[in-house]
Parts: C-alpha cells; sequence; structure tokens
C-alpha cells in the first residue's frame, strides 16, 4: 500500500508539473490577451518534434536547449503577424484563428513526421535506474523531467515576482489599460509573453516526447486538460495554475489506483444507478478532471484563486 | 470537349493495339479493395502497417493474375478508430463504387461496419457489399451479431483465451493473475473470458486485479504498473493493442516489474523494443496464426520479401495472406469479382495456409478455423533468421493449438440471401 502510495505520488506530481509547464504560459495569455489560446498544446507538439529531430541529429542536449527558443520564435511571429492582425475583429477571431492554427500545426506535423509515433529516445545519459525504492524501479528521465519542471517554476516565479519585466506583465494581468496609458508598449509585452508561453509549452513538449509518445495526436490528447488547469486554477493565476496542475496530476493518478465503486460504499442500495454503480473510480479516472471543471464552474466561478472576474 | 477527349481516347487505343496484345495486362479492369482502418490517432501505428500488408498483398495477387483475372487496386480510408467515422467511410467507399472491404483494428468499428453492410445489402440487391474481417475478433460478430455478408480469418477471443488458457493451465508458477484490457467491446469481451477461462481451467488461481482503462487515449501507463505492482500478480493477462500494448510494456520496463504477461498483440509496433527493455526473456507470450521464424519456406520468402520492402516491418497479419488468397481463388472459382458469388465460393471452403495447415471458413458463422501457436519472446535461438525491430530478439512457438480443437459453437443465425 505504501508503496502504491509513494509511486502514485511521484507519478501524479510529475504528470502536474509537466501540466503546468503548459498552463503556466497558457493563463499568462489568457490574462493578458482575453485569448484561450487553443493552438497551446500545438507548441507542446512541435516541441517535441522538434526536440526529436534535433536530438536525431545533434543530440538531445542541444535540442533541450534550441527547440524551446525555436518554438518561442515561432510563437512570437504567430502573435506579431497572426493573432495581432486578428485582434482588431475580437476575441471570436481571434478564438477561431488559434482553433485553425491547432488543426494547421497537426496537419504540417502529419505532413513532415507522418502519422505514426517518432522514434524519440531517452538519452543514453539519462537512461539509467535512479532509485530502487520496494523493489520497483524509478527511471532517472523521469527525476530529470521533474527537475526541469521545477527549476522552471522557480525560473518564472523569480521573473514575475523579482523583476521589471515580470512587474509590468503583472499589471498588465488585472489592469491592462492602465499599463498601456503608463506609456509600455504593451503589444511588445504580449508578443513576448505569447513568446514565452509557447516556448515553455515546447520545452515541456522536448522532455515530455521521450517519456510519452511523440505523434501528431498528442496535442488534441492533451489541449482539453489543459483547459481543465486553467479553469479549475482561476484564470490569469499562475499560483492558481500550479495548485490546479498538481491537484489533477495526483486526482488523475490517484482514481486509477482506487477501485471502490459506489456499490462498494453504500452497498446493494447502489443499483438504482445501474451500472453506473457498479463502476469502480479506475475506470472513470479520464472523466474526473471535467467533473472538478464542472463543479468548480458551478460553486466558484473564478477559479480556486482567482479574482478576475472577467 | 467530351468528343475530343473520346477521339483522343480512341487515338490512343489505336496506337496502343500492338502493346496491347503483347501484353494483356494493360487492358485489365480494376476492382477496388476498400482498406478501412485507423491512419491518424493512437490506433495509426497498426493501420499503417496493416495498409502495407494489404498494399503488397494487392501487387502479389496482381502478379499472378489478379481477382478473377481484374487488377486489385486498395483504397485506404482513414476511420480514425471510431465506429461512427468507419460507417461514413464505408459509405464513401461504396459511393465510390467499392464493394469490397476490409477491416481489422477495433470490434467496435468492425460491428458498426457490419451491420451497416448488411443493412446496405437488404436495400440494395444486386449491387451487394461484402466485408472481409482480418483482425476485429469480438465473438458477437459471429454469433449474435453475425452478418452473411462478414466474413472473418482471424480466431476470436474466445478460441485465442481457450489456446492461451490451456497453455497457462500447465504453467504452476501462475498463482496471482492481473487483467488489464482497453475498455470497449473487445476489452471486454476479453475480461469476461479470461475469468471464466481461468477460473473453469485453473481455479487456484487468483485474480488480483481486473483493470479497464480507455481505448488508446493514455500515454503514460506508470500508475497502472504501480497498481499492478502492488496488488503482487506474478502475471498479466491482456488483450492490449496498438499503442496500448507498447506503452504498458514500457511503463513496466520503466518500473522493473518481473512477471509474466500473457498477451494477445505483444508483438505490435514497440511491443518488442519495450520488451527486450524489460530484460523478460521469453516471459512474455502471445497467441497467433503463424511465426516467422518456424513458418514453411514459402511463408520465409514472403517474410524476407516484405521486411526488405518495408523496412524491416514485420509480417503482422498472416491472416491477411490468408484473407486475400481465400478471397482470390472464390473469385476464380466464380468467374467474377461480385460480393454475392464471392461469399457464396467463400462458405465451407477448405484453404492450404500461410503457415501451414488447413483452414475452413465455417458455413454457419463465416469464422475461419486455423491452427494457433503460442509464442515466446526472447534471443534468437541458432539457425533462426527472423528478430524483431532489430532487438535481436524474435519470437519462439511454444505451443500449438490444432485447428480442429480451435472450434467453438456458435448462436449465429444468419440470414442468407435468396
Amino acid at each position: 500500500m505504501l508503496e502504491l502510495i509513494t509511486f502514485s505520488t511521484l507519478n501524479g506530481v510529475l504528470y502536474g508539473m509537466l501540466l503546468f509547464m503548459m498552463a503556466s504560459g497558457l493563463t499568462l495569455i489568457f490574462s493578458m490577451m482575453g485569448v484561450l489560446n487553443f493552438a497551446h498544446a500545438s507548441f507542446y507538439m512541435i516541441g517535441a518534434y522538434f526536440g526529436f529531430e534535433i536530438s536525431r541529429r545533434i543530440g538531445f542536449w542541444p535540442g533541450f536547449i534550441v527547440a524551446p527558443l525555436l518554438v518561442g520564435a515561432i510563437g512570437a511571429l504567430v502573435e506579431r503577424y497572426g493573432l495581432r492582425r486578428v485582434h482588431k475583429y475580437g476575441h471570436v477571431a481571434e478564438l477561431l484563428f488559434t482553433f485553425g492554427l491547432a488543426f494547421i500545426i497537426e496537419e504540417l506535423v502529419q505532413m513532415f513526421w507522418g502519422k505514426l509515433p517518432v522514434d524519440y529516445r531517452v538519452p543514453p545519459s539519462l537512461d539509467f535506474v535512479a532509485f530502487r525504492l520496494f523493489d520497483t524501479t524509478y527511471p532517472a528521465y523521469r527525476m530529470f523531467m521533474l527537475a526541469t519542471a521545477v527549476a522552471m517554476f522557480v525560473f518564472l516565479f523569480l521573473v514575475l515576482k523579482r523583476t521589471r519585466v515580470g512587474l509590468i506583465i503583472q499589471a498588465a494581468l488585472t489592469h491592462p489599460s492602465m499599463v498601456a496609458m503608463l506609456g509600455h508598449d504593451v503589444p511588445r509585452v504580449f508578443m513576448a509573453v505569447f513568446g514565452v508561453g509557447a516556448a515553455l509549452a515546447g520545452l515541456a513538449g522536448v522532455i515530455a516526447g521521450p517519456a510519452l509518445v511523440t505523434q501528431p495526436s498528442m496535442a488534441a490528447l492533451l489541449g482539453p486538460i489543459l483547459f481543465v488547469v486553467i479553469v479549475v486554477g482561476g484564470l490569469g493565476s499562475l499560483a492558481g495554475a500550479f495548485v490546479a496542475s498538481l491537484l489533477i496530476g495526483l486526482v488523475q493518478t490517484f482514481a486509477v489506483a482506487i477501485n471502490a465503486s459506489l456499490a462498494d460504499v453504500i452497498g446493494p442500495s447502489a443499483d438504482i444507478f445501474g451500472d453506473l454503480g457498479r463502476v469502480t473510480v479506475a475506470q472513470i479516472a479520464p472523466v474526473i478532471p471535467y467533473l472538478l471543471l464542472v463543479l468548480v464552474l458551478v460553486f466558484r466561478p473564478t477559479g480556486l484563486l482567482g479574482n478576475r472576474e472577467s | 470537349m467530351r468528343n475530343s477527349v473520346v477521339g483522343l481516347a480512341m487515338l490512343a487505343g489505336v496506337a496502343l493495339a500492338p502493346v496491347l496484345v503483347a501484353s494483356p495486362t494493360v487492358a485489365q479492369e480494376m476492382v477496388k479493395l476498400g482498406y478501412i482502418d485507423p491512419l491518424s490517432g493512437g490506433g495509426a501505428s497498426v493501420g499503417e502497417i496493416g495498409l502495407k500488408h494489404f498494399q503488397f498483398l494487392a501487387e502479389e495477387l496482381n502478379a499472378a493474375g489478379g481477382l478473377a483475372g481484374k487488377k486489385v487496386e486498395i483504397v485506404p480510408f482513414d476511420n480514425k478508430t471510431n465506429p461512427q467515422e468507419s460507417v461514413v467511410q464505408a459509405q464513401k467507399a461504396i459511393d465510390q463504387g467499392i464493394r469490397l472491404l476490409t477491416q481489422g483494428n477495433g470490434s467496435s468499428n468492425a460491428a458498426a461496419i457490419s451491420e451497416f453492410v448488411t443493412k446496405y445489402n437488404d436495400r440494395n440487391p444486386g449491387k451487394e457489399a461484402i466485408y472481409f474481417n482480418y483482425a476485429a475478433i469480438d465473438p458477437i460478430l459471429t454469433n449474435d451479431k453475425c452478418s452473411y455478408w462478414h466474413f472473418r480469418w482471424d480466431a476470436s477471443t474466445d478460441i485465442k483465451m481457450a489456446a492461451l488458457s490451456n497453455f497457462m493451465k500447465d504453467r504452476p508458477n501462475i498463482k496471482k493473475v492481473y487483467l488489464i484490457n482497453q475498455d470497449y467491446s473487445f476489452g471486454q469481451g476479453m475480461r469476461k473470458v479470461s475469468n471464466e477461462m481461468i477460473k473453469a481451467k485453473r481455479p487456484d488461481i487468483q485474480i488480483v486485479g481486473d483493470e479497464l482503462h480507455p481505448l488508446l487515449k493514455i500515454t503514460d501507463f506508470a500508475p497502472y504498473i504501480a497498481k499492478i505492482k502492488a496488488s503482487g500478480a506474478d502475471s498479466v493477462v491482456t488483450g492490449n493493442w496498438g499503442q496500448d500494448i507498447a506503452l504498458l510494456l514500457k511503463a513496466a520496463a520503466d518500473a522493473g516489474l518481473q512477471v509474466d504477461w500473457y498477451t494477445y498483440y505483444a508483438g505490435g509496433a514497440g511491443g518488442p523494443t519495450a520488451i527486450k527493455q524489460t530484460g523478460l526473456s521469453h516471459r512474455v507470450f502471445d497467441v497467433t496464426e503463424g511465426n516467422a521464424n518456424d513458418a514453411p519456406e514459402a511463408a520465409q520468402k514472403f517474410e524476407t520479401a516484405f521486411r526488405a520492402r518495408y523496412g524491416g516491418v514485420t509480417v503482422w497479419y498472416p491472416r491477411a495472406v490468408n484473407q486475400m488468397r481465400m478471397v482470390a481463388k472464390a473469385a476464380k472459382d466464380a468467374g467474377s469479382v461480385e460480393p454475392k458469388a464471392i461469399a457464396a465460393k467463400l462458405e465451407d471452403m477448405r484453404f492450404p495456409l500461410f503457415d501451414g495447415g488447413e483452414g475452413w471458413m465455417r458455413k454457419d458463422d463465416h469464422q475461419l478455423f486455423q491452427p494457433m501457436y503460442i509464442r515466446s519472446f526472447g534471443p534468437l535461438d541458432a539457425g533462426k533468421k527472423f528478430d524483431e525491430e532489430g532487438t535481436g530478439w524474435g519470437w519462439k512457438v511454444q505451443g500449438t493449438v490444432k485447428a480442429e480443437d480451435t472450434i467453438v459453437p456458435t448462436t449465429c443465425k444468419m440470414e442468407r440471401p435468396k
């Protein structure tokens, strides 16, 4: 039992941190520009494919550095020459733009790399067992993923809380028009935030690619969960995104481990629910985040830590 | 405009006439086979390779005169592993005049196509379509939901589990078994038969876990592996296919899980690489209708040519070979590629199989009965040619079940055309 709890916690935290790497950018972009970026998970996918392509040619480590930068540059270009032009037609146009972009990116990825998963491998330097606990091994690469995610969180936190740039971004989160009034180049801040957000998603892709599967459907699989994270956490709240990412990571992992069904809890009277009474928590694990989304929207529309009412 | 096109065609015809005499194949009519399987998403890794099988087989058939003298062309349709999409694609194929259909991945898709084809044929007598199923193995397709227009070349879940559980019966080291399957028609059926058969044949075996997970959506099986580990299981039984088996084995390798695996599809894309990584030599088993390393010479030649052509991709579907060859024989015997004529000839056909032995297409339910093999995966024995995915490990036959021992009863009462 202790073993199951330990490893479920580790796996849950890891998954949560991975979610956070993407959700952080998404929530910042949303709160600044008022746009739910549907293409955000696509940047994660591009990151994974770039990482794969570079690691196959030069090595994993150059890819680890270069791929996120490339993805960030693409993100900045998308903002500068795409979103900014669409901006004057309102939020709906921007939303549709990112929606279309997600499909275009998926098709492009399929054209370049095919529809099959690519063979993106864990680098040999990290391909060993990190530790052994209760006779179960834990791969070093997963520890590396965790460390990267934590490092990124610390970095982001310091930039936002301790630097002048962070100050402007924070101000733009809550009072975008006032920041512009003060003479800051808000469009450039937007472009930078969009670029950094894309780069973070790209970095998540680079490190998640070898551990999970690098394939054209990876964006579509992850996208919906990201929206759950930022809504549950509270739109625009970085701390909220952090808490929600970990919460959803842990909930999903632990739900898999629970075999109890409604019938086990309330006895034979669960039969009034029909088959639903006998479905185990493990089986409904994939639905739980969405259930959480609905509950949060009903009982706390601003999210766990959000305070903006927009 | 049309006149000039016709004129041109006639001119070309005159010009080509001497060539036509020399090689009659140029003038051959075409017959198209619609291949409806996942070509995107989580099922794409198997769907793409299935397509290669059929393209390769079409070439083989065409070199030998095609289907009743007509050249075969394979037309791929992507069903995205989705029953609704399968029906849309089947309709699309029929709209294009394609009346021979094949599909294999996902019994839920197979049931949808079988039902669609049956209804279509009721409404369109004289223009029937026919559905060749090379891999969807939910027993219901040849029992309660059987159809005259559906033929199955793969052994159904109950046949495979009967073979696998007979093999497990004689392995005393199995004490605690964990079941993990995909949450859809096939996975649920698999869970049911494995529970029943294991309990019937080895009442002493304890089933310590019985898991269903979402189909082709999970990218990290680590939480499931932690659960298997915690259950104390010594063996895992799974019907997972596509990325669901490859990723499950990969997560097991990462966690260093030391159990025996009894699977249907461990040989699929990524599976062998992951098994090698676990280091579980000859502890991962699968059940299938052939094994390249022990196959007759003709099949080994086919395997070599197929691998050379597609960069090392393995012949996963000896059943697809049997399917196309039997369909070709049926078309030849009937002298026609009309689905109705092919169906009539396929019924009760006996045919020498790709991997040796004889197959029998039972008339009652259109299920092919064939010898089955239990294989294990490990370092290649000396003199064996075929490894998998460049691992240096290959499959070895551990047990054989004769075709007559795989025959299971059916509840099928199909409506036959008048």
